[in-house]
């Protein structure tokens, strides 16, 4: 145990929910399988975010069952089989959803955080 | 089952998709210039654990409980497989626990717990006379007809007594068993008839005209069944009834007196001169129905306005009398709670015995799979996910052991029940029922729980580096003391019930060396139908036909001597007179006078019965219909009535046989009410009266349907039997033997419930020392295997084998004395629940006590020397090579 939480240091850890606004964001670009999801993820945080694989494939799956995205084996560029997710309609609206909750979220926390700057605007 | 597959197929999707997963990682990582073992390593470090990530996935695609549920089943099926001793022994244990637990249990709920099978069995109620002296007599006929017609809280009530019939004109004569009733009593009950019609009202009147039901049964045997029977004539005791109605059959009832019987009569119908005397109770026991709402405190209350006015209108023959109600389940069953509340507990013991036994098994095996539980938390199962595991594998020990176990009991239950006399109160009602399943599921939950925690716990908690570097030995202390533990409860636990057990051998072996006051030994009693006689038969015909009985019973061939009997019968029936001295004024009422069990014999029944003449004379062919009326006393009744005075020569009146009689002589005091119970009976007083002196009113044809009889026989009885019968039949094919029994079969009747309960109570403690003495022996043979090498280091260094003997022999007679030790305290606190059970015998009997502690720990010594031994001999070379 003691040695998992030193190698967990070196990441930020994600806030509960917010992986699913990530995946659903990054299927925004284009199908996507669960290596491609988790690499794009780490690539667009500049390496901060590293996606657990054991939350990766449970949050993907219960998007699926949400039938917010959608599987579909095919064959990836580089002519490998891999199980791409896509967003369907009601996983669009989830994402609009997601996002404003979020910006909203970062909003309230940003105000708490930086108090003065919030009175001062009008 | 189609989930089944549609798992299947999303299971080896996300195979693949982890696969293609780690490919396409591999390939990034060998693009990047990484070689292509590293790569894949170093793919497979960043995925993570792999089990555990199909784990937390599978959880979101739902039934994720349920399969699990079903892999651990699977799992569980696959370990027992593969120890099949193990789980034999521990399946086998187990059924024996829930077996014992679920035939008692059904018992219990066949007796106690499930409802009688009348409607509306709540509103039911015992109806009995209480007397100055007696709490629940029986109810004269004319008494009941008031308390029918004076009461406000009742329905219906109604009153029967047991008789038996001589049927003849249909084909051979035959005993059939008969049943007087009052015209509601099956109607109480909610009987409905299967054909005909039951009694109306004013037909149980004396001097109504004959008219019968007839069981269903009986009318299959006897008539096929034909519909046209209703109307018909059937003679009984030579008298035509008319048949009116069909009993189903399934209607059953046994209290005070009542027996589901062939034939049912009106009570007016009984030709005894005395069925009209307020003084005569005749064996009349009730039921009575309450009203909607009654509460039987009301009845009670409206039962003694009742009988105050009775008292008030008959003083010389209701005095001092009064109504005994009673909820008719209680009347039925009230006894036996106790005794079956004993057993369930001792029955838990036993289980509890069996459980312990588990648990230790499962810890001993533990040991070696230490390691694999081991790998399994290192592979990513979490703690609960092993517990889990390891108590569905227990569950699956403990339903396995149910269903065993359930045969078990119903084999145990069916076998006991048929090889018991029908005494036990509603045993036609003990089955398997969804309640007793219910129970024996709920057990075996609990079970499964109790024995398979605690080994749980205690595995999943490894020091996972330990167990995985030595194979799992040394995390042994803790599990050390559990084991001991459990021994020690074992002990205890067996121990109470071996006392229970003993204490209940103690009182039947007491009770059987208590002397009834005669010889029991080569005495046969059974009932003789005599064939009808005219009804103007003369009393002095009648007496020569018995004396022709008895001459020619007491000629047969293997019968040493004869005595007919009416009246009081030992251990039997008891039957009373009401006396004064005549040296005193007649007593205003029959209250005034003086109560004596009474037994009208003939001269040789001294003989048969082997009772010794104290003084004087016992009765001679000659004290007969001719000569001065005389008794014989019994030294309770001469003590009682005469202290230190010579009782010979004086003269008693008798209330209901003819008046004046002289006593001629005192003989030994026979123990009418049992065994065990005789002592503390007010009323125990013994008169025997001339069986050819009874007055001429009783030696009316129609007052001799039958007589008791009493043979002393030498030979096998059956053969006598034999020939007893074969003499009857060649007197009148119309004269029929019935009710033979031995009077030692007579005295082993009176013991039964204390029997059955010694039975039951030894084999469920032979069961628990069984057990008991497996689990020491597994764990002594346990901790001789882990020891080897330490003891071969101490042979080595030179302990002698004597030593090595000492030291296992003492770390299992540590446990045993603790065990010991406190199962007697628990002894003494919990025998006192069974006292009124025993006999003779104190509930802390200290012999009993010492004597079985003793006992078990030389069994405990026996079970330990088997492994003790085997440590002796192990060689210091091989032990330590071992390593």
């Amino acid at each position: 145990m003691a040695e998992k939480k030193v190698r967990y240091q070196n990441r930020i850890e994600l806030l509960q929910g917010t992986l699913d606004l990530l995946i659903l964001q990054t299927l925004q670009w284009g199908p996507q399988h669960g290596y491609g999801i988790s690499v794009a993820i780490r690539n667009r945080s500049g390496d901060l975010l590293q996606v657990d694989t054991g939350s990766l494939y449970p949050a993907l799956h219960r998007l699926d069952k949400q039938k917010w995205i959608k599987a579909e084996w095919r064959i990836s560029e580089n002519n490998q089989r891999a199980k791409f997710y896509q967003l369907t309609a009601a996983g669009k609206k989830q994402l609009t959803r997601e996002r404003s909750k979020w910006s909203q979220l970062s909003d309230a926390i940003a105000g708490v955080l930086n108090p003065f700057e919030g009175e001062t605007k009008p | 089952m189609r989930w089944i597959w549609q798992r299947r197929r999303q299971e080896e999707d996300f195979d693949a998709e982890v696969r293609s997963h780690l490919d396409m990682a591999v390939r990034d990582r060998a693009e990047r210039g990484e070689d292509r073992g590293e790569a894949g390593r170093a793919a497979r470090r960043e995925f993570g654990n792999v089990g555990l990530v199909k784990e937390v996935t599978r959880d979101v695609w739902g039934f994720g409980s349920l399969e699990r549920l079903f892999q651990d089943l699977r799992f569980g099926l696959r370990m027992l497989a593969k120890a099949p001793g193990f789980a034999a022994v521990a399946i086998l244990t187990l059924a024996l626990g829930i077996g014992a637990n679920t035939a008692l249990f059904s018992v219990v709920n066949g007796v106690l717990l499930n409802p009688l099978p009348y409607p509306n069995p709540e509103q039911l109620v015992s109806l009995a006379e209480s007397k100055p002296n007696f709490d629940s007599g029986s109810i004269p006929f004319p008494n009941f007809r008031d308390w029918r017609k004076d009461n406000r809280t009742f329905s219906m009530m109604g009153i029967s007594r047991t008789y038996s019939y001589n049927m003849t004109g249909r084909g051979e004569a035959e005993q059939v068993s008969a049943e007087f009733i009052s015209s509601d009593y099956l109607a109480v009950l909610g009987v409905k008839p299967v054909i005909g019609r039951l009694f109306a009202e004013g037909e149980d009147e004396i001097g109504a005209s004959p008219i019968v039901l007839i069981g269903e049964g009986f009318w299959n045997r006897k008539f096929g069944a034909a519909r046209d029977i209703v109307g018909q004539g059937l003679t009984l005791d030579g008298k035509t009834f008319t048949i009116v109605g069909v009993v189903p059959a399934s209607f059953k009832l046994q209290v005070w007196s009542f027996r589901t019987s062939d034939v049912y009569a009106p009570i007016g119908q009984w030709t005894n001169p005395i069925l009209n005397l307020r003084t005569a109770g005749l064996g009349f026991h009730g039921v009575g129905r309450l009203k909607p709402g009654v509460t039987i405190q009301q009845a009670r209350a409206d039962m003694k306005r009742v009988t105050a006015a009775l008292t008030a209108a008959y003083p010389d023959t209701d005095t001092g009398i009064g109504a005994t109600l009673m909820p008719l389940k209680e009347q039925m069953v009230g006894s036996l709670r106790p005794l079956l509340l004993v057993l369930l507990a001792a029955v838990g013991f036993v289980l509890l015995i069996a459980c312990v036994n588990v648990a230790n098994l499962l810890m001993a095996r533990s040991t070696g799979r230490a390691r694999e539980f081991a790998v399994r938390a290192a592979l990513g199962a979490g703690r609960v996910r092993i517990v889990r595991q390891l108590l569905t594998e227990s569950m699956v020990l403990a339903l396995a052991g149910a269903v065993l176990g359930l045969f078990f009991a119903e084999w145990g239950t069916k076998f006991a029940l048929g090889h018991l006399p029908a005494t036990m109160p509603r045993s036609a009602e003990i089955g398997i029922d969804v309640r007793v399943l219910l129970f024996t599921m709920g057990v075996a939950l609990l079970c499964g729980i109790l024995f398979g925690l605690t080994p749980a716990l205690r595995i999943s908690r490894p020091n996972l580096q330990d167990a995985l570097k030595e194979g799992g030995r040394g995390s042994g202390g803790a599990r050390h003391r559990a084991q001991g533990i459990f021994v020690v409860a074992e002990v205890a636990m067996a121990l109470v019930l071996l006392i229970a057990a003993g204490l209940m051998i103690r009182s039947l072996s007491a009770l059987w060396s208590v002397n009834p006051g005669f010889d029991p030994h080569n005495v046969l009693s059974f009932g003789v139908a005599l064939a009808p006689m005219p009804k103007d038969t003369s009393p002095d015909s009648v007496r020569t036909k018995l004396r022709e009985l008895q001459s020619r019973l007491a000629s047969t061939p293997g019968v040493k001597s004869a005595s007919l009997s009416w009246g009081a019968m030992p251990l039997g029936y008891d039957d009373e007179d009401l006396f004064y001295m005549e040296d005193q004024p007649k007593p205003a009422s029959v209250n005034d006078m003086d109560w004596s069990l009474s037994y009208v014999v003939q001269e040789d029944y001294l003989k048969v019965m082997g009772i010794s003449v104290q003084r004087g004379r016992f009765f001679t062919a000659l004290d007969n219909e001719h000569s001065p009326h005389v008794i014989v006393i019994d030294d309770v009744f001469a003590h009682k009535f005469f202290g230190d005075r010579d009782p010979i020569g004086k003269l008693v009146v008798l209330d209901n046989k003819g008046g004046l009689a002289e006593i001629v002589g005192v003989v030994g005091h026979v123990k009418q009410w049992g065994l065990d119970t005789d002592d503390k009976q007010s009323l125990r007083a013994e008169l025997y009266f001339p069986f050819m002196q009874l007055p001429d009113a009783a030696m009316r044809p129609s007052s001799w349907s039958g007589t008791g009889v009493l043979v002393r026989y030498e030979g096998e009885a059956q053969s006598v039997q034999k020939a007893i019968r074969s003499g009857l039949q060649s007197m009148s094919s119309d004269q029929v033997m019935y009710s033979v029994q031995t009077m030692e079969e007579v005295i082993s009747d009176t013991l039964v419930e204390r029997r059955i309960s010694m039975i039951v109570l030894g084999s469920f403690a032979a069961l628990a020392l069984g057990l008991a003495s497996m689990g020491i022996y597994g764990v002594i043979s346990y901790l001789v295997g882990q020891r080897t090498r330490e003891i071969g280091i101490r042979i080595a260094l030179g302990a002698k084998r004597s030593d090595v003997l000492r030291i296992v022999l003492g770390e299992g007679m540590k446990m045993t004395v603790i065990g010991v030790a406190i199962g007697l305290l628990a002894s003494f606190g919990l025998t006192r629940l069974m006292a009124n059970l025993l006999f003779g015998v104190s509930a802390t009997d200290p012999v009993t006590f010492a004597g079985v502690a003793l006992v078990l720990t030389l069994v405990a010594l026996a079970a330990c020397n088997v492994p003790a031994r085997r440590a002796m001999r192990v060689d210091p070379i091989v032990a330590l090579r071992y390593e």
